[in-house]
């Protein structure tokens, strides 16, 4: 390497096969206790139902299986090796004493059914983290049972069309900013709703007037995140809520960004009706590799009657309880309550931080994108002039000229140590470079990050190659996508091996 | 703040080089109208140790030391340490999603490795990379069959979970799908009769659930019969996992959704846990979820990836087969550790544990209470039919730190005074000796009306 | 880039040969170098119905999916088998790969459409961005 990072060394890694390559007859990493009950005659009692095969499931031992997971693990990149740049995605520390309170036996244990006489602390942690998120958004009401941000926005807009239908008319159309996440103008889809194209103005924020004309009587809602995707908060927000509201439409907003937010300014105080909460980005539980995540959907009192069902009530003797009997009710969006281990995660979180808490790390996130944009002004073209609050947005103008683009600059990070930022979103920034440190990144990862961003523009300009043929020191270099995509190879077969 | 790695002069070093005079600058952009000038009401600040005792006496709050019989979709089985300690390692509990493959081999040889286990336990061809839980996995399915087949409606048996079926009714309510419930007999399995005047040119599948919720195995291969006779699909959905180490696997469905949770996940009141679809390779276009596929590199090494993703929302935007975003990968790898662990011989013998287990508490509650369903065969759940209500009958259970069957009645009302047992490998014949001990005593001393009638006469 | 004369063009990048009463339909070279590597086409089967200016498919990239405009009404007669199994021929010689053959309903659709000469001034204004 030319320009020497002082973040990544190259390593002795160790190698490792499927497990299925491992597998031997007789080799176990089990052992059941005695049964003390009597064997069954399986075949008696089950008949043709009986299995006789279990085909190609694996045999192996303890150390087998401790050595192949954790070889595995050491290819992985991760929060706790380094800063993830991704904008949006919120990647910050995802506390350990979280981990520790959710398998606590009391609540790692509890099964979703057992009486309420004996679950009391599990809906005392329902109505308290319940409780937090209402007033961190400004909202009166919520449901904790989507499962992740996706679910969240499908609940949040089944809850939009059963407010229609009460006033007579589902409405057709959602207006959804052309600089959405593609998840949605899915949900609307799926909730049988047609799409409507909002455009962005220059400074890449709503266009008002755009706005004004677009609205009517068969539009239900518009769809908006703020901060924008382009990290810009915005400020006509008031206008564009009164232009909802001033006939009938709703206000939905996605809450990906909501830690440019928290402790700041609150949702439900500028005009938002229904918005989604993801609280493996701002309340930091863990994203584990692609999930679990967890997508509440806070409400004004408007659409409190529709929430799924059950909910949280206080009995007058003050025990917790869940409420069945919500005629109104849009039904269920999944079984049991919601993703209640992801509960516990974000309530600790929020018992770590408090209000004081909660403010600072707003205050460092946006404090961290700031420092990252004045860091690569002038070596990485900035599309939008306008303020950035929690993330920044750059585009590959400048090395484009070389033939280079955001996803090989992106791969080439990837030798520096760091994990690729979001690349090529927003759609309506063309060659996007999207960052987001979050406040979890100290001063010292954040200039190793500008000095590697720096050195690979210049790298750019001497070699543009070289970064085009990028990554050159990971396990496997770039794997054939098309390959993959044209004949799909999607399990191990004995056969084959 | 603790999790915060800034000094303020650190803050002070940044402002300066940003330009800005304070913090406050970098607010600027946010109307002062809207500004939130009071501190959020959440608690206090805690140190650590506060922390965990919070939490601690939420447990105590639960009640500590209760065996529980219940099952219905969520299921108490006993979680190798190994799990966690490998889970818990940073490089899988705190990675992203696998999207930049180079650096994130380690998940996505994990899930290749899990699609290929899940594949071959349920008998299909492939799986994909986990979905929400089996109550969305079944919807998924079902939105799956009416795509691939261009029909419209949906039958779907009353023996599935009643809140798999309240999860379906809100998806096809909005996307205009008919659902026709059908009954179940004598033998606790769907009423195949009822079911065969039900399937018609219109229907896009049939959706029943084996074990079902009453713990009895369908009839699958008389099902798909009926289903495919008429050109719908058979969607099959799995809420215990464990199943499928003694009982055969739904061959002949298009579609299996299975809930994975008994593979290592814990309880945890109900999340998160893990769906899963599975299916035949010709309808993998159609499948949602994650998937990753096996490819190889510039130097023909072996590698994986993400593959298929013009599925996905974030290509086809609406477009997309569904709007799901997410798999649950840490809780997948649970189960893929899990299944690693036991393994082609561990999870027969864990299966055949669970099944001598409710076979033995079905006998022993069976000698007063009336067991259901008798003349199916069952896996580790049974329903008890007693002459007590089932909600004061768990109140003398409890008493003695027991967690009786799930009473039925409110979504079965007529099974009267019904109630769900589940028995694991973890359910101690002491436990089911007690149990049973309690039922008999309830059914020597209440009397329903009828028989006070009958002692009369 | 030559575009065959005796072809028609959409603004959508599709192209059509017609004999005035039946007509063989694709996508356009530059249509397939926008795209990339193609891995997958959704066709429809033989019987369907397209109609002018309406979707009648798909073709997929790795990273991308872009529906396909029926340049004019029909009756689809035949699909090209060849595609499923290798869609890369596309990307290879995309005026020889045939998506699909229909009877046309109008004929005289066809007629208005963009001659090879319009469409390659068409995609030079348009590429120009």
């Amino acid at each position: 390497m030319k320009h020497p990072t002082r973040k990544a060394t190259r390593h002795v890694n160790q190698n490792e096969g499927l497990i299925f390559e491992k597998s031997s007859p007789g080799k176990a990493a089990w052992k059941l206790p005695p049964l003390d009950v009597p064997e069954v005659d399986t075949a008696k009692l089950l008949g043709e139902a009986e299995r006789k095969d279990l085909g190609h499931m694996p045999e192996v031992s303890e150390i087998e299986i401790i050595r192949h997971f954790t070889r595995l693990s050491t290819w992985n990149y991760a929060i706790d090796l380094g800063m993830y740049p991704l904008g949006s995605c919120t990647m910050k520390y995802n506390p350990r004493v979280n981990e520790v309170v959710s398998r606590l036996e009391g609540l790692a244990n509890g099964h979703p059914y057992q009486p309420e006489k004996i679950s009391q602390g599990a809906l005392r942690i329902l109505k308290t983290l319940s409780d937090c998120l209402i007033d961190i958004t400004g909202m009166d009401a919520i449901t904790l049972q989507p499962a992740a941000g996706a679910h969240g926005e499908f609940t949040g807009l089944l809850l939009v069309r059963a407010y229609h239908e009460s006033k007579g008319s589902a409405r057709k159309k959602i207006l959804i900013p052309d600089s959405a996440h593609g998840t949605n103008p899915a949900t609307a889809a799926t909730v049988g709703y047609a799409v409507e194209n909002l455009k962005s103005d220059s400074r890449g924020m709503v266009d008002v007037a755009a706005l004004a004309s677009q609205m009517n009587e068969d539009v239900a809602a518009l769809m908006l995140t703020n901060p924008n995707t382009l990290g810009v908060f915005e400020q006509e927000i008031h206008k564009i809520a009164d232009i909802m509201h001033a006939k009938g439409g709703l206000l939905y907003m996605d809450g990906a960004n909501m830690n440019a937010l928290v402790g700041k300014v609150r949702p439900g105080d500028f005009g938002v009706d229904v918005m989604h909460l993801n609280l493996h980005k701002t309340f930091s539980t863990p994203h584990g590799g692609g999930g679990p995540g967890s997508g509440p959907v806070a409400v004004k009192k408007i659409l409190e009657p529709y929430l799924p069902t059950p909910v949280v009530i206080t009995r007058s003797d003050g025990t917790l309880a869940y409420e069945y009997n919500r005629p109104q009710s849009v039904g269920r969006v999944r079984a049991f309550y919601g993703n209640f281990g992801m509960f516990i995660r974000a309530l600790a979180y929020t018992l770590a931080n408090g209000p004081d808490g909660l403010r600072q790390t707003t205050e460092d996130a946006v404090l961290n994108a700031n420092y990252i944009r004045k860091g690569l002004e002038g070596v990485y073209d900035l599309p939008y002039s306008t303020p950035s609050m929690h993330e920044v947005i750059f585009s590959d103008k400048v090395q484009l000229k070389k033939g280079v683009r955001t996803m090989d600059i992106a791969k080439r990070l990837i030798d520096y140590g760091f994990h690729p930022y979001t690349t090529a979103f927003p759609l309506i920034v063309p060659g996007a470079l999207m960052i987001e440190p979050t406040e979890s990144e100290s001063k010292e990862e954040m200039d190793l990050f500008i000095e590697a961003m720096k050195s690979i523009a210049a790298e750019v300009e001497e070699d543009p190659e070289m970064v085009l043929a990028a990554p050159h020191t990971t396990r496997v270099s770039r794997l054939d996508e098309v390959a993959a995509a044209r004949k799909p190879i999607l399990r191990w077969k004995a056969e084959n091996n | 703040m603790r999790y915060l790695p800034k000094s303020s002069a650190d803050r002070e070093a940044i402002l300066k080089a940003i330009g800005a005079r304070s913090i406050d600058d970098l607010f600027a952009q946010i109307p002062a109208e809207y500004r939130l000038n009071r501190d959020l009401k959440v608690p206090r600040q805690m140190a650590e140790s506060e922390i965990v005792d919070w939490f601690r006496e939420r447990c105590r709050e639960n009640g500590d030391g209760y065996t529980s019989f219940l099952g219905a979709g969520a299921y108490f089985h006993y979680r190798p340490v190994i799990i966690d300690s490998l889970i818990s390692r940073g490089e899988f509990l705190t990675a992203y999603t696998p999207y930049q493959a180079e650096i994130s081999q380690g998940t996505l040889q994990s899930i290749f490795e899990f699609q290929t286990m899940i594949s071959e336990l349920t008998g299909m061809e492939v799986a994909n990379a986990s979905m929400y839980d089996g109550s969305t996995a079944s919807t998924e399915a079902v939105m799956m069959a009416i795509r691939l087949t261009g029909r419209r409606s949906v039958v779907v048996a009353r023996s599935v979970h009643p809140e798999y079926r309240e999860v379906l009714a809100t998806y096809a309510k909005h996307q205009d799908h008919p659902v026709t419930a059908i009954g179940f007999g004598e033998s606790g399995r769907i009423d195949l009769k009822e079911l065969e005047k039900s399937v018609t040119q219109e229907t896009a599948c049939v959706l029943i659930q084996s074990p079902n919720f009453f713990g009895t195995i369908e009839d699958v291969n008389a099902v798909a019969e009926i289903a495919h006779k008429h050109g719908a699909m058979l969607v099959v959905a799995i809420a215990e996992a464990v199943s499928l180490g003694i009982i055969e696997p739904p061959r002949h469905a298009d579609v299996v959704a299975m809930e994975a949770q008994s593979f290592g996940v814990p309880l945890g009141f109900g999340g998160p846990y893990c769906g899963v679809i599975a299916t035949r390779e010709k309808y993998v276009r159609q499948m949602p979820g994650r998937l990753v596929g096996q490819t190889t590199d510039r130097n023909g090494k072996r590698g994986f990836v993400l593959t298929l993703a013009t599925r996905e929302q974030h290509i086809r935007r609406e477009k997309a087969t569904s709007n799901i975003c997410t798999n649950q990968a840490l809780v997948a790898l649970m189960a893929n550790i899990f299944m690693t662990i036991y393994g082609k011989v561990g999870l027969k013998e864990l299966a055949k544990q669970n099944l001598a287990k409710a076979a033995y508490a079905a006998q022993q509650v069976g000698k007063r209470g009336k067991v259901l369903f008798s003349t199916g065969p069952r896996f580790n759940e049974f329903v008890l039919e007693t002459s007590e209500d089932p909600q004061s009958l768990n109140r003398k259970l409890l008493e003695q730190k027991i967690v009786g069957g799930l009473p039925l009645k409110k979504f079965y009302p007529e099974l009267g005074n019904s109630a769900l047992w589940c028995c694991t490998e973890l359910t101690t014949r002491a436990a089911i000796d007690e149990a049973a001990g309690v039922v008999a005593e309830s059914q020597s001393k209440v009397r329903t009306s009828e028989e006070v009638a009958e002692v009369v006469r | 880039m030559a575009y065959p004369a005796d072809f028609k063009y959409t603004k959508e990048h599709e192209w059509i040969k017609s004999d005035g009463r039946t007509a063989t339909i694709g996508i356009t070279s530059y249509a397939q170098e926008s795209l990339g590597d193609i891995v997958f086409v959704d066709l429809p089967k033989p019987g369907a119905e397209i109609t002018a200016g309406k979707t009648f498919g798909s073709v997929e990239s790795v990273k991308a999916v872009s529906d396909l405009y029926a340049p004019a009404s029909g009756t689809v007669t035949d699909v090209n088998g060849d595609l499923a199994t290798s869609p890369e021929k596309i990307n290879k010689d995309a005026h020889s790969s045939w998506m699909i053959k229909v009877t046309l309903k109008n004929p005289a659709e066809v007629n208005s459409l963009l001659s090879a000469a319009d469409y390659e001034k068409f995609v030079a204004e348009e590429g120009g961005h």
